[in-house]
């Protein structure tokens, strides 16, 4: 283009396109300097990232990408930062998992290491079903009382963390089954409501007496072997102590006939595939500690 | 004359101006695209990974259908935290059986890649019927209808049948035999019990392990097969499949 052809806005004095929509015209401003030299670094950093990063695929038949010259992968600094956290843990990871209870309660270090890793495993892995603080749902045992279905010591508790209850998969697991009396035609539900008197009776519940009286002889028959012949439980296999007034699944009339009636077994996980043994040691520390450890 | 002073020709017509801009559009979607289809180490070679068995997919059909992904996603990604949360970061591999993948990274509740077996089957249910019920903090909405509306599965066999359209190895046996498997899976005891055999043989064999497909009464209602006992077998199923004992992380094709 020559001066000529130059079409100069009169009023900012800014050449135009030349274009011209009904006597409208665009001014021509240039881009700003500092605009452009970005752009122009821009271009200059894609080609040294595309060096030095992992970027350009190979062609078909090539199989694989150029890995560039830091030879960076994703995947292989997770690696190296999971190792290192693990690093990190292990002079008291190693100490935790051989130390016992005494042990933990008087090394107040320790203590905190258990307790800081605990919590916050708890809460990730346990506190859906158990509540935060372990403070239990219907269906899900409380962690923060002293009531224990099978086993309170740190020891145990770590046992059912490990091995979970009913966990098909895991042959060390905790297992027994209540028959469901009232479904599988054990007894009548005549009986069934009876016995739900005598088990509310346990605690000094019951409005019932007569019911009471019935259902005794059906009790001492059927629920004495697991649960005793008071009624007190018997932890080594997971039967529940009837007469403290504690309710996993409820204790309304309605929620013990549902009890006897359908049984209860409900399940808990293994986590020994899942959570490493430091995790579990920890979690069973901090369990220990919500209140009911013995 | 320049090339550059052309421009006029594409400005004045529309249709070479739409083209021109296909053009150069797809230039930068192909160099980003294209590779993935024919690299060798797109897929990372694992063992355990088989097509979701009916039921399963029924269950994924529900959860896309509630939108579980607007809150969850399904991809645990290569960070030291995420590993250390939710276990292994997720593989390419884990979801090729996916349409459409349930990758994200909104994530109102937590992320649901590796959930499978992480909790009860019964804490699945009861907790998706109420879940303020047992995690009182949490904003997730109830979904207790699932218990109440039987599965509708009258096409379950041409819904697989799309799957291997689609490049999932369903077999003609899968197919065929696809309502079987399904109640197979749901109510092995009763309506399923004759198929319990062919599904597992089926469905184990194209993992490569046994073990790998989970069958019982997921909702606590034996009679009837619910979209709870489907899209509770789709969650315990997650993440389980890959069999990471021999999957060889340090291996260069695996690097990412």
């Amino acid at each position: 283009m020559t001066d000529e052809t130059k079409d100069v806005d009169q009023y900012s004095g800014v050449e135009t396109t030349g274009h011209s929509w009904d006597g409208i015209k665009e001014l021509n401003n240039p881009l700003p300097r500092w605009w452009l030299y970005v752009w122009y670094m821009s271009i200059a950093w894609a080609i040294i990232y595309m060096i030095l990063m992992p970027a350009i695929p190979a062609l078909p038949g090539l199989g694989t990408n150029t890995k560039g010259l830091r030879g960076h992968s994703d995947r292989a600094e997770v690696a190296k930062a999971v190792t290192e956290l693990k690093t990190a843990r292990d002079a008291q990871s190693v100490v935790l998992l051989d130390a016992g209870l005494e042990t933990i309660e008087t090394d107040r270090t320790l203590q905190q290491f258990a307790l800081a890793m605990g919590e916050s495993a708890f809460g990730d892995n346990c506190a859906t079903c158990h509540g935060a603080g372990g403070r239990g749902a219907i269906g899900y045992p409380a962690l923060a009382d002293d009531v224990w279905l099978w086993d309170g010591s740190l020891d145990g508790i770590e046992y059912t963390i490990r091995h979970g209850i009913r966990h098909d998969t895991d042959d060390g697991t905790r297992f027994s089954a209540m028959p469901a009396f009232g479904r599988d035609g054990l007894l009548k539900r005549s009986e069934v409501d009876d016995l739900a008197q005598y088990v509310l009776s346990l605690s000094g519940r019951s409005e019932d007496s007569e019911a009471v009286v019935r259902a005794a002889p059906i009790f001492q028959q059927q629920c004495s072997t697991c649960h005793g012949a008071n009624g007190t439980g018997d932890r080594t296999q997971g039967a529940p102590n009837l007469t403290d007034a504690e309710w996993l699944y409820g204790g309304r009339v309605a929620d013990i006939e549902a009890t006897i009636y359908n049984a209860r077994n409900s399940h808990m996980p293994a986590w020994d595939d899942r959570l490493d043994d430091a995790t579990i040691k920890a979690i069973a520390v901090y369990v220990h500690s919500l209140g009911g450890g013995e | 004359m320049s090339i550059m002073n052309k421009h006029g020709l594409l400005e004045r017509h529309s249709l070479l101006l739409t083209v021109g801009i296909l053009v150069v559009v797809s230039i930068g979607g192909l160099i980003q695209m294209a590779p993935l289809a024919y690299m060798d180490n797109t897929i990372e070679k694992v063992d355990g990974m088989r097509p979701y068995t009916p039921l399963e997919l029924m269950g994924r059909d529900i959860y896309v259908r509630e939108g579980c992904y607007v809150c969850h996603s399904q991809m645990v990604r290569p960070l030291r935290d995420e590993v250390e949360r939710y276990g292994h970061y997720s593989l390419a591999a884990e979801s090729m059986y996916d349409h459409p993948f349930q990758w994200g990274s909104k994530r109102t509740g937590p992320d649901l890649a590796r959930v499978g077996g992480k909790y009860s089957a019964e804490w699945q249910v009861d907790h998706l019927k109420d879940p303020r019920a047992l995690v009182p903090e949490s904003v997730m909405p109830p979904y207790a209808f699932l218990a109440d509306k039987k599965l509708n599965f009258d096409r379950i066999g041409e819904r697989l049948r799309t799957e291997r359209l689609l490049g999932v190895p369903y077999t003609d046996e899968m197919i065929e035999n696809a309502e079987g498997h399904l109640y197979a899976q749901a109510d092995p005891d009763e309506k399923g019990y004759d198929h319990l055999d062919g599904l597992l043989e089926q469905y184990d064999g194209a993992s490569g392990r046994e073990g790998s497909v989970e069958f019982r009464d997921y909702d606590g209602d034996p009679g009837r097969v619910t979209e709870m006992d489907a899209i509770v077998a789709y969650l315990q199923m997650t993440g389980t499949l890959v069999d990471f004992s021999t999957y060889e992380a340090d291996d260069l094709s695996n690097r990412r």
